[in-house]
């Protein structure tokens, strides 16, 4: 079969203008060549700034924020597309090549129908007559699964979840019949509950409308599920491409079996769990505006050990973790810190019952004073806890930074010299510098690239072994659960589903949340999609 | 004088204008405490509650009209409170430090000041809200009549400084968006940060200097008369107008085209690009209907500047309008003439901000269309 | 930072400001006459003895400039100076401390603002006694709104991020967190606002100079200059129209550096950098 979409040595720079110094360039992808045949889907992965959005982008002949093409080919059904010239490229862009958002919120227009925009392109390229695009996109809303699809096409985008919009953007990009979708991390922003749906409403639809598709995400396990080819990138260079099977299950390059591997990562639990470091009773909590966020939830943590909180968003889990820092102080039950109750607010807690607990952020990006050195950020902690001035001080944060496997030399970086996961061993070395009996982490690994994540996680293990901090772990990662946790507790809307000692908590029987928690999350494995599909109608079919 | 142009609006030099699409009524408004205050309910009580979900627009708006009705209240206090605080006593300010004791306690009881504070304030709110501000201490005259007509004055002038630089504005602001980074945008970048610079008296001049005493082609003093007919009219106001409009259309083209820049560079425009849709498309379908409220706000904002501005630009030009009544008074400190004009023109800035809240809010999709 | 990396355009209002502060402080020195000596006849045109020519009083035009940049500037300065560490105290203490303080400073700076700067200041300037300190406090405090409001959405900004709240779980005062971890990264749009009301208060006293209720003669001030020559215009004396644009040559400095400041700040912010 004819490749639809070949594209041949891409190079693409970005030159941005940092004012009053020379324009910089930068190689964001180098010599990268792939095919998509008609009906086909290649699934393009890598960590961020690997170059996915842009190689996806560039069969748009799009450059996105000052990027440009600058050299290769882009051939469609064999023409090159670069040389089209401004009318010619118009012809492909939401004529023959679609494209799907990472944000659909973002990338409808607030002001206009879902409807009119979903059918927008096809009626300006004259594909379609209005009715005959109305009754396509009524179709489609129908094999997406969205709610309603009658009346779906008359609400505005605010007026929908992110979920449906997700959905919606899919349909917007199939309505003119394209041969190419360029589908960019579409359910990177949703919840596992929702991102299973969508992943299912996308494969159906791909298969429906034999439209071929490039699907651009950092998750192997998810692209194991959709695509027929899978390439790997890194620094922007292809560092792997094969069928999926072949990438899956035999991957010839060290990287890409470090991406397979990784989050296969499982520990057994301590068997102890007597003796309560943390003690959380009947804790509600409401926010100022008197919306109740928190009903009546009980959980503790051993000394030593490992709690993981698993939730989606919504659920409620960050919004205990500031109940436990004092930050929101709750309105019914209490929380006992190794046997002494903890003053409810912030305000009434002593300097050491502040030390005892430290955090660690999502973001460690906005977690540290961009205007602070590491030797700060480190250091401040020793002094207010401990009033270690000098080189005393410094003596401590270099063995801190030993201990998070980073070294002197990065003493007096600021964090901007940082990389992502540097930034977070900082972090958790800031944490540990008030020594610490526990430390909540808040998605700490989350907004990380999966072997920097792995790397973390292997840290913050390492540590609990030499220092016999406990943790309480925020995430709404499963395979994160398995590997790090002692105890688990699941949380859904504001209330606790399920508390217990880890082995109990993700064996059967369960209840329904957390058996569609579990049953969500993607594995490493061809095939798993259409099993839990099928299990799925099969339980509809039983009731 | 530009400078004192519309502060209250985002600083004219920066680019991310403060009226962002999601929120427009977060642009900042004199006043714009509405957003908190809508936030957090300044009315209480189940029906207020039940009213604002399900109509959150007209709640909103009903909100936004108590606001300014309780911040002219409060103004008016303002206004009439500063002038009780007066170090001194009027009395001996009105008849200069040579006067008698016994003068100033007859002027005391001829300007009413011996009754009591509450009992003066209310009579000269109620006389306010019916049009009387009472007599000058200078001329013996009713304010009221002095400001019916000088107001009238005021008005036609800002009207055709309006009607000329709105659109003028918009353009050259769209002109430097479509040019960005380019000749065209770089020059009315500098040309009108110069303008924002130029106090409006310099500018005044220098358009008299070169129109009517070079050329001969304008009149200075730009007086009018009740006999005018309309076309002289016209004529006489030529050289003011044209002051307003310079001093005005700087700040307004700046803040014009940091909204649309904001709205050009979102995520829907850009998708709208990847439709394939043509350049007018995209800017007259996606980028035009979501940039109208913030450019809505821009031009309130600035009107309600101009209604200020006023007052300068009738001085350098013996216009008689408003502002150089005031600016008169204030000299001579004829005091129930600065609180009548104070109020008046506080009123039409609250006004003209309100409506710039008003007319985000009744273009933000999300509050046209709640879920 | 690398000095290369100013743009011509911050130089040149550098350069002018620089100028405008020399004569300021050594204007006994350079200029040639007294501040308010009679040297001849009325509005002599320029050149020979008298560079820019005498005024209406027949006193050196040049002479009063250089005099007058001392008053302007000082005023200004003054009032920019007050305004701001006013400002930026309250702003910061209600972004900081939130709730009910916050409400209360915000609600009453809205009432403020809801006046026009200029009708206020006719109001206030109206009632009180015209001394040099008042007109400076009037001012100060008239724009202090606006730099509270300024600072307040500055430090919400920063006071957000999750290093202020890991500052508050560690138990650090509220001095810390204002000065150590809020301020640092505030300087930069903070510094270009100061700019920015900088040469407002230029502008602003000259206005109110101009029309009789600023800087009282027979001390120069640019403002009243022009309105002490205005009446020369018709006659096409153009004498009113140097301190005029005095005025605005330096208040386009000013606003020339503060125009770099603020790309500088957005590009730090990692903004888009359509500037």
């Amino acid at each position: 079969m004819p490749d639809l979409l070949t594209v041949k040595n891409l190079k693409i720079e970005a030159t941005s203008y940092p004012p009053g110094e020379p324009p910089k360039t930068v190689t964001l992808v180098d010599g990268v060549s792939f095919s998509v045949e008609k009906g086909k889907v290649l699934g393009v992965i890598g960590e961020s700034g690997a170059g996915k959005s842009t190689i996806g982008l560039s069969a748009l002949a799009y450059g996105r924020g000052g990027a440009s093409i600058v050299g290769g080919e882009v051939l469609l059904n064999g023409k090159d597309i670069l040389t089209l010239g401004r009318g010619g490229i118009r012809s492909v862009r939401g004529c023959k090549v679609c494209y799907v958002a990472q944000s659909a919120a973002a990338a409808f227009n607030p002001a206009h129908k879902l409807g009119e925009q979903v059918i927008e392109a096809s009626l300006r390229h004259k594909i379609m007559s209005r009715p005959e695009a109305e009754k396509r996109a009524l179709y489609l809303f129908r094999v997406l699964g969205l709610p309603n699809p009658d009346t779906f096409g008359d609400r505005y985008p605010h007026q929908v979840s992110g979920g449906q919009l997700q959905r919606a953007m899919t349909a917007m990009a199939l309505c003119p019949n394209p041969e190419l979708i360029v589908f960019d991390e579409p359910t990177t922003a949703l919840d596992v509950t929702t991102q299973i749906d969508v992943l299912a409403a996308i494969k159906h639809a791909i298969e429906e409308t034999h439209t071929a598709a490039l699907y651009i995400t950092h998750d192997l396990a998810v692209v194991a599920q959709i695509s027929d080819d899978i390439m790997v990138l890194r620094y922007g260079k292809t560092v792997e491409y094969g069928t999926t099977q072949q990438v899956i299950e035999a991957p010839a390059q060290d990287y890409t079996r470090a991406l397979v591997s990784v989050r296969q990562t499982k520990r057994d639990e301590a068997a102890d769990q007597s003796d309560k470091l943390l003690n959380i009773e009947n804790v509600s909590a409401a926010y100022g505006n008197g919306f109740k966020v928190l009903h009546d939830v009980s959980m503790h943590l051993p000394k030593g050990q490992t709690l993981a909180i698993v939730g989606e968003s919504g659920s409620g889990k960050s919004t205990l973790a500031r109940v436990i820092t004092g930050l929101l102080p709750p309105s019914e039950g209490r929380i006992t810190f190794d046997g002494k109750q903890l003053p409810p607010a912030l305000k009434g807690r002593s300097k050491d019952e502040l030390r005892q607990v430290q955090m660690i952020y999502q973001m460690a990006d906005t977690a540290m004073n961009p205007r602070q050195t590491v030797r700060d950020i480190i250091g401040r902690p020793i002094t207010f806890y401990y009033g270690v001035h000098g080189a005393k001080k410094t003596e401590r944060v270099k063995e801190l930074l030993d201990q998070i496997e980073l070294g002197d030399r990065f003493l007096d970086r600021y964090p901007a010299e940082l990389s992502g996961g540097q930034k977070q061993r900082v972090a958790i070395a800031r944490a540990l510098a008030a020594k610490p009996e526990l430390i909540l982490c808040d998605e700490p690994t989350s907004a990380l690239d999966p072997l920097v994540a792995e790397g973390i996680l292997n840290l913050l293990l390492k540590l609990q072994e030499e220092t016999a901090v406990s943790y309480v772990f925020i995430t709404h990662d499963i395979a994160i659960v398995r590997a790090i946790a002692d105890s688990v507790a699941v949380m859904h809307r504001g209330r606790l589903v399920r508390f217990g000692a880890k082995s109990k908590v993700l064996s059967p029987p369960f209840d329904d949340y957390t058996d569609l928690l579990l049953k969500s999350v993607p594995e490493m494995e061809i095939g798993w999609l259409e099993k839990v599909l099928a299990t799925r109608r099969m339980e509809s079919a039983g009731n | 004088m530009a400078a004192l142009g519309p502060e209250n609006g985002p600083a004219p030099t920066t680019e991310t204008p403060a009226a962002g699409t999601l929120q427009p009524q977060a642009a900042a408004v004199a006043g714009s405490g509405v957003v908190a205050t809508m936030n957090t309910g300044v009315v209480g009580g189940t029906f207020w509650r039940r009213f604002s979900l399900r109509r959150p627009l007209a709640a909103l708006i009903v909100q936004r009209l108590g606001l300014s009705v309780g911040l002219l209240f409060a103004v008016s206090l303002m206004i009439f409170g500063g002038v009780e605080a007066l170090p001194g006593d009027f009395a001996t300010t009105y008849l200069g430090q040579s006067a008698t004791p016994q003068a100033v306690e007859n002027i005391r009881k001829d300007l009413g000041l011996d009754r009591p504070v509450t009992e003066r304030y209310f009579s000269w709110l109620g006389g306010a809200l019916q049009g009387d501000f009472g007599t000058s201490w200078a001329s013996r005259n009713s304010v009221s009549e002095q400001i019916g007509k000088r107001l009238g004055n005021s008005l036609f002038l800002a009207f055709f400084a309006a009607i000329i630089s709105i659109p003028l504005a918009i353009g050259l602001g769209m002109l430097a968006v479509q040019f960005r980074n380019r000749l065209p945008d770089k020059i009315i970048n500098v040309v009108s940060l110069a303008a924002i610079s130029l106090p409006e008296f310099f500018v005044g001049y220098i358009l008299i200097v070169l129109f009517a005493v070079k050329f001969g082609v304008a009149t200075f003093p730009s007086t009018v008369y009740d006999s005018m007919g309309f076309l002289e009219r016209l004529s006489a106001i030529a050289l003011p107008v044209a002051t307003l409009v310079l001093v005005v259309l700087a700040h307004m083209m700046r803040m014009t085209r940091a909204a649309i820049l904001n709205v050009m560079s979102s995520a829907y425009v850009e998708t709208a690009e990847l439709k394939g849709l043509g350049a007018f498309r995209i800017i007259a379908r996606h980028a035009a209907p979501n940039a109208v409220a913030p450019v809505i706000n821009v031009v309130a904002l600035n009107l309600a500047y101009l209604v200020v501005g006023v007052v300068v630009v009738e001085v350098v030009f013996v216009y008689p309008g408003m502002g150089q009544y005031m600016v008169d008074a204030v000299t001579v400190r004829d005091m129930p003439v600065v609180q009548a004009c104070g109020l008046i023109f506080a009123a039409f800035y609250i006004f003209l901000n309100m409506a710039a809240d008003i007319l985000a809010i009744l273009a933000n999709p999300r509050l046209r269309h709640p879920r | 930072m690398n000095l290369r990396s100013i743009p011509i355009s911050a130089w040149v209002g550098f350069a002018g400001i620089a100028i405008a502060l020399i004569c300021a402080l050594f204007a006994p020195l350079i200029a040639p006459y007294g501040e308010s000596q009679v040297v001849g006849d009325i509005w002599l045109p320029g050149g020979g003895d008298f560079l820019l020519g005498t005024d209406n009083l027949g006193r050196d035009l040049l002479s009063r400039l250089i005099y007058g940049a001392r008053t302007t500037i000082f005023v200004a300065l003054a009032a920019t100076v007050i305004s701001f560490s006013l400002g930026m105290l309250l702003s910061f203490t209600a972004a900081v401390t939130g709730g009910f303080i916050d409400q209360l400073f915000s609600r009453f700076n809205d009432l403020m603002m809801a006046i026009p700067t200029l009708i206020f200041a006719l109001v206030v300037l109206a009632v009180l006694p015209q001394h040099l300190w008042i007109l400076i406090l009037v001012m100060a405090v008239l724009d202090s709104t606006r730099v509270f409001r300024i600072g307040r959405a500055v430090a919400l900004d920063v006071a957000v991020m999750e290093f202020v709240e890991a500052a508050r779980l560690r138990g650090e005062g509220t001095g810390w967190i204002i000065f150590r971890e809020i301020l640092p990264n505030t300087l930069s749009p903070l510094l270009a606002e100061f700019g920015l009301r900088f040469a407002f208060s230029i502008l602003f006293l000259s206005t109110l100079s101009f029309l009789g209720l600023g800087i009282q003669p027979p001390a120069a001030d640019w403002g009243g200059m022009v309105k002490d020559n205005k009446d020369g215009i018709i006659f096409g004396i153009n004498a009113a129209l140097i301190p005029g644009g005095a005025i605005a040559a330096l208040a386009i400095c000013v606003n020339l550096v503060v125009d770099w400041l603020m790309k500088r700040t957005s590009s730090l912010k990692g903004g888009r950098g359509d500037a």
